[in-house]
């Protein structure tokens, strides 16, 4: 009985967050609403006794992620005006689209489909039992081959960002000191004979 | 063989590339060759590799996330090769424009690696993250003239586009998992049998569908094809067009066949939907374009929805008549758009039609490797693209399709009419004002011939490349 309460608490919480990320004015209050969503998930994935997910959830979305989003937020000067613009021209055509998708989710995504009698409840877990541990296992076991992958994946975003960004020496026309000082006065002077007097 | 020699290929051009990278990082700036060359080494060196271990078997590494089998081998050798050759004319188009810029080989490895890795890929996890490695690599790649503001909307589109595909593709997966328990593709496919849970997996299906066909580049999900082709610089319009429709076409099979086979009628469908329309977008629109780069984009997007009538016969002989179309195409289309990085000039593109006019006055030789590969793509007999439509052809007719056959056909002889619209431009018509030579370089040459005579010894000899698939598919148990 706790357990629902606390479980309805939390995805209230998380829907009414959602859909105030998309339906607010100011970037900056989306961004927060943002952060909420991610506690109300986090306090959803410890119901599920997955702690260490909840937990890295909040570390490394709300404290890192969020913080980097807000800040970019904060710096581009987001003009919404421009982003409205023709809101009400594709409206129709998204609201139908939009409903269309709903009901078909909601057919399929139902009590009829997924109800505690189709899909059983997850049996409680001792109390020694390590969520970590599990996970470090999956992770580095059974996963290996995918968790490399995903490795090459962010190695390849970062050669991506600094190939997109970086301009050095390659690209640059920085002046270059050990160079300027070989500079001999025959590379840069050249005398011209001017006439002193316009001939006639 | 333990899992490590399974993956020995991976491993190698992931290391490698590792290697490639610190040694472009400390080579002297104008020394682009020695990026390229150590890029060459590498891709040859994993060439070796795979056709080593080409296995007999399928056999599964790393708790069954990874599959090594004829198919995996075959292509996989075939994305290498394409993918030595693209670094050819690539290197031609950077050096005759004095451009510095190396990345293209980097980032190209990693695309490779995400291929290879899409291809072997036997777990639901590893087609997405092999997918997203390729297409990371890709958009990178898109975007690398930042001064150039086409190449940069185009990388914009694909990106936003492409990562909304992916959201897809992650729905349809989550879904797939939600009801079957498990990312396995073999688990799945077991799961996927139980008759009461069909709607749930068919609801899942449609979503990786749609992922599976923007990829493809499969008309309605086409939208991005034509402006990046014609955005992106031509090498990476050529490397994107040619290898990474091996690993697209790798994951329908190792999803819709090895995964969802027991949904077949399902798919079947909506493949059929998808093919006729690309087949109609692709090759109607394809007849109004003037850039040369845009037509083949649309072209593009014809061929695929040929491939895809293939898939609609679900059963080993249409998936290697399948396989056998998309390895021809790969060869075929990194000719066509070899042919434009061989007409660039130092400061500008050659990308529209009219600069082939009289191509074959100036250039003999290109003008006949062009006319070869413009027949093939228009599959005229006996080039080895009328031997991929055949094939597939058959496959539809033998499944009880003839309809969609003729539909097939009908769009086809629509189609030739813009291939041999450049085989008349180059033969017959005069080019607006005097051009020179092309003035490509020796290798260009050469390996523009290689690819242009390939596609005519595929045409005289269909039947090797068709057994090596079909055995390859037989094997895949298909």
């Amino acid at each position: 009985m706790f357990e629902q309460i606390v479980f309805y608490c939390f995805a209230g919480m998380l829907i009414f967050a959602g859909s105030m990320v998309i339906t607010v004015r100011n970037p900056v209050h989306a961004a927060l609403f943002l952060v909420l969503a991610f506690f109300s998930s986090a306090g959803l994935w410890l119901l599920l006794e997955a702690e260490f997910l909840a937990i890295a959830l909040v570390l490394v979305y709300v404290g890192a992620v969020m913080v980097l989003f807000l800040f970019v937020v904060m710096m581009l000067d987001i003009n919404l005006a421009a982003l409205r613009e023709g809101f009400a021209r594709y409206f129709p055509v998204a609201a139908l689209v939009a409903i269309v998708m709903m009901v078909a989710v909601g057919t399929v995504v139902g009590r009829a489909n997924f109800g505690l009698d189709k899909v059983a409840a997850p049996t409680p877990r001792p109390s020694d039992y390590g969520n970590t541990t599990e996970l470090g296992r999956a992770l580095y076991g059974e996963y290996i081959w995918p968790f490399e992958i995903a490795a090459v994946v962010l190695l390849v975003a970062i050669i991506a960002a600094i190939a997109l960004t970086l301009r050095t020496t390659r690209q640059t026309k920085a002046p270059k000191p050990e160079r300027q000082v070989l500079v001999r006065r025959e590379d840069r002077v050249r005398l011209v004979k001017v006439d002193a007097e316009r001939q006639s | 063989m333990n899992d490590f020699m399974t993956v020995l290929p991976e491993a190698t051009l992931t290391a490698l590339a590792c290697l490639v990278l610190i040694v472009d990082v400390f080579r002297r700036s104008d020394a682009v060759n020695v990026t390229f060359w150590a890029a060459v080494f590498s891709v040859l060196l994993v060439l070796s590799q795979v056709a080593i271990y080409f296995p007999e078997q399928s056999g599964l590494a790393f708790h069954g996330t990874f599959v090594h089998d004829p198919m995996a081998a075959v292509l996989k050798s075939f994305m290498l090769v394409v993918m030595l050759l693209s670094f050819f004319y690539a290197r031609d188009y950077f050096q005759r424009r004095g451009s510095t810029q190396t990345e293209f080989y980097i980032l190209a490895l990693f695309a490779g690696i995400g291929m290879m890795v899409l291809i072997s890929a036997h777990s639901l996890l590893t087609v997405y993250l092999g997918l997203e490695l390729l297409s990371l690599s890709l958009y990178a790649m898109v975007a690398m003239t930042r001064d150039s503001v086409e190449a940069s909307e185009a990388a914009m589109k694909y990106f936003v586009l492409g990562a909304l595909a992916s959201g897809m593709l992650l729905y349809g997966m989550s879904m797939l998992y939600g009801v079957a328990g498990t990312l396995d593709l073999g688990a799945l496919s077991g799961a996927v049998a139980d008759e009461s849970r069909h709607l749930l997996f068919t609801f899942g299906l449609v979503f990786v569908l749609i992922g599976i066909a923007f990829k493809l580049g499969v008309a309605p999900f086409h939208m991005w094809v034509p402006d990046v082709y014609q955005g992106a610089p031509t090498p990476v319009t050529l490397f994107l067009g040619s290898a990474p429709k091996l690993a697209a076409f790798a994951m329908a099979i190792r999803v819709l066949a090895d995964g969802l086979g027991a949904l077949a009628g399902e798919w079947q469908t909506m493949l059929v939907l998808l093919a006729i329309l690309s087949m109609a977008i692709g090759n109607i629109v394809a007849i109004a374009q003037t850039n040369i780069k845009r037509m083949l984009a649309y072209s593009t997007i014809s061929h695929m929805g040929f491939l895809l009538l293939g898939l609609i016969a679900a059963n080993a002989i249409g998936y290697a008549a399948s396989m056998f179309y998309v390895i021809v195409y790969a060869i075929m289309s990194m000719g066509a758009f070899g042919a434009v990085i061989m007409l660039s000039g130092p400061g500008q593109e050659s990308d529209r039609l009219q600069d082939f006019a009289g191509l074959a006055r100036r250039s003999p030789w290109i003008g006949f490797l062009m006319m070869i590969l413009m027949f093939s793509l228009a599959g005229v007999p006996p080039f080895a693209g009328f031997w991929a439509k055949w094939f597939v052809l058959k496959e539809v007719i033998a499944a009880g399709n003839a309809w969609l056959a003729a539909v097939a056909v009908l769009f086809s002889l629509i189609g030739a009419f813009y291939y041999l619209r450049v085989i008349k431009l180059m033969y017959f018509d005069e080019p607006e004002s005097p051009r020179a030579a092309v003035g490509a370089g020796e290798d260009a040459h050469l390996v523009f011939s290689v690819n242009g005579i390939a596609v005519l010894l595929l045409g005289f000899l269909p039947g090797s490349l068709m057994s090596v698939c079909l055995a390859a598919m037989l094997v895949n148990g298909g």
